[in-house]
């Protein structure tokens, strides 16, 4: 990936997801057995839990050079740990507003709740995310040069 | 200002004497008649450097974090807004209750240096605080302005003048006028914009930061044992090796570290040399919280849930930033 990808009209994507162990890994697994497809720029991070994604893993991710970033998680109740994803909630909406106040934009993150029995959801969510991520194109409001010789 | 320092001093001096307390956190001349300096006072005869007045804007709350875990007892002189920033340490299990006396002091507001120079009074020699007005003495003669037009950004969006912790209040039983404001004008102004032209106004403020570490080492919430910052392997360590995005990652994430703790203090967007309105990022966050989870005053008591350590199951989705309409 080179930053001249803008001006590349066959610009992919990169996109991270951060899926809890307990549910939306387990649903990517589904998607993936149900042989449903979703895209191949979405590369999977596993996390014990929503509540284990740090704000500054959202923010390094962008730095070595993704475009969008999602996380997912159990639904609302259904946390394995009982209330990690109430938090993550919380600190996902203060911190994607603080994204959005510092002019980065809003389309790049998301989250979603995604259980381990719901592959279908999570092959349409990532290949809408994907979608809004084409649309927005390449990330260069949150990206470090400095990480460029690293991703070539 | 004048009779509320006597005040202030006399009580501290019959504390001192009587043994109630061992030691004294406030402020003395610092090398320029406007930047006071915390000190500490070990014997009723150093108080003769004790000084109160407009230029004690500096909040003495954090390092109780410190002496509160040395032996005896330390007064501590707080403004209203000090105390809240203590209540906060003594929630978070940092300063050690037990050996600190709290003497709650009247404040007038804080004046603004940058603000007086501006009006055109240069040569400062003497600022005489009388009521509502300053009578200053220049090189180039007499000058007089009003004390709230000079006032510290941070004492226009003043808290109140209730102190929310003390042991011990003192105050002149002057009348206190409170400048109307509303502190998220200015968010507000930056939430109108379009995205781009908030990142344009983002970038040209954060640009100018030297990584002084200033913000965060006044900061009394900033008060971790080993900071983030501090880690040698994070890259963000110096401004050296700062571009960019590590300049917006060192805001985002103290902002963040901060959110829900942080009291409106002021004090990082006071001391930082490059004058970047950081209040305005920690302004951002308390209106999200104010709106998204209800009212909350970090500080006004010890006991209470933070908000990002706390949750209903009827919370606001993320979606409500990320699918909101308008230009994105
Ligand atoms: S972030 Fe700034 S305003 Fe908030 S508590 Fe720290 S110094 Fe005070
Ligand atoms: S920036 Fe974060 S880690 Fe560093 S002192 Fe502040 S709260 Fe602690
Ligand atoms: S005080 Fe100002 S210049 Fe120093 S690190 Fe903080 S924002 Fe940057």
């Amino acid at each position: 990936m080179s930053i001249e990808k803008t001006e590349d009209s066959n610009f992919e994507p990169l996109i991270v997801a951060f899926c809890c162990n307990w549910c939306s890994y387990a649903g990517a697994d589904l998607a993936g057995t149900s042989r449903l497809s979703y895209p191949a720029n979405v590369k999977i991070i596993r996390v014990p839990c929503s509540c284990r994604v740090n704000p500054m893993f959202i923010l390094r991710a962008f730095q070595r050079g993704a475009d969008g970033v999602i996380i997912c998680g159990c639904h609302p109740g259904d946390c394995h740990y009982s209330t990690g994803n109430y938090y993550a909630r919380r600190r996902m909406t203060l911190l994607f507003s603080m994204l959005d106040y510092l002019g980065i934009e809003r389309g790049r993150t998301r989250v979603e709740w995604v259980s381990a029995a719901e592959g279908v959801k999570f092959s349409t969510v990532m290949n809408e995310f994907s979608k809004t991520i084409h649309e927005l194109g390449e990330n260069k409001k949150l990206r470090d040069l400095r990480c460029k010789e690293f991703l070539d | 200002m004048q009779r509320i320092f006597g005040l202030i001093k006399d009580r501290v001096g019959a504390l001192l004497a009587d043994g109630t307390v061992d030691r004294v956190i406030g402020w003395e001349k610092g090398e320029f008649l406007y930047d006071h300096t915390p000190a500490i006072f070990n014997a009723e005869d150093d108080l003769v450097d004790l000084v109160y007045d407009g230029f004690c804007a500096s909040n003495l709350s954090k390092y109780l974090i410190d002496e509160s875990k040395k032996d005896g007892k330390i007064l501590a002189l707080l403004k209203p807004c000090d105390t809240y920033n203590f209540n906060q340490l003594i929630k978070e299990h940092r300063i050690n209750r037990d050996n600190v006396y709290v003497l709650g002091i009247e404040c007038r507001g804080m004046l603004d240096i940058d603000k007086i120079r501006a009006l055109g009074i240069k040569g400062i020699e003497k600022v005489e605080e009388q009521g509502d007005e300053l009578y200053i003495q220049t090189i180039y003669g007499d000058k007089t302005c009003k004390r709230n037009e000079v006032l510290l950004e941070k004492c226009i969006n003043c808290k109140g003048k209730e102190h929310v912790a003390y042991d011990e209040l003192v105050t002149s039983g002057e009348d206190i006028p409170q400048v109307e404001s509303n502190r998220f004008e200015d968010v507000e102004k930056l939430e109108a914009m379009t995205s781009d032209e908030r990142f344009a106004f983002w970038r040209g403020e954060l640009s100018k930061c030297i990584r002084c570490n200033a913000c965060r080492n006044v900061c009394p919430i900033c008060s971790c044992v080993e900071c983030v910052f501090d880690n040698k392997d994070s890259v963000v360590a110096s401004k050296a090796n700062t571009d960019e995005f590590e300049e917006n990652l060192f805001h985002i994430i103290r902002a963040f570290h901060v959110a829900g703790r942080c009291t409106d203090c002021g004090e990082c967007s006071r001391v930082c040399p490059q004058g970047i309105p950081l209040h305005l990022l920690n302004r951002k966050i308390i209106k999200d919280i104010n709106e998204f989870y209800g009212e909350y005053q970090a500080g006004q008591d010890t006991n209470s849930l933070g908000p990002l350590t706390d949750f209903t199951k009827e919370d606001v989705e993320p979606s409500i930033i990320t699918e909101k309409g308008g230009e994105k």
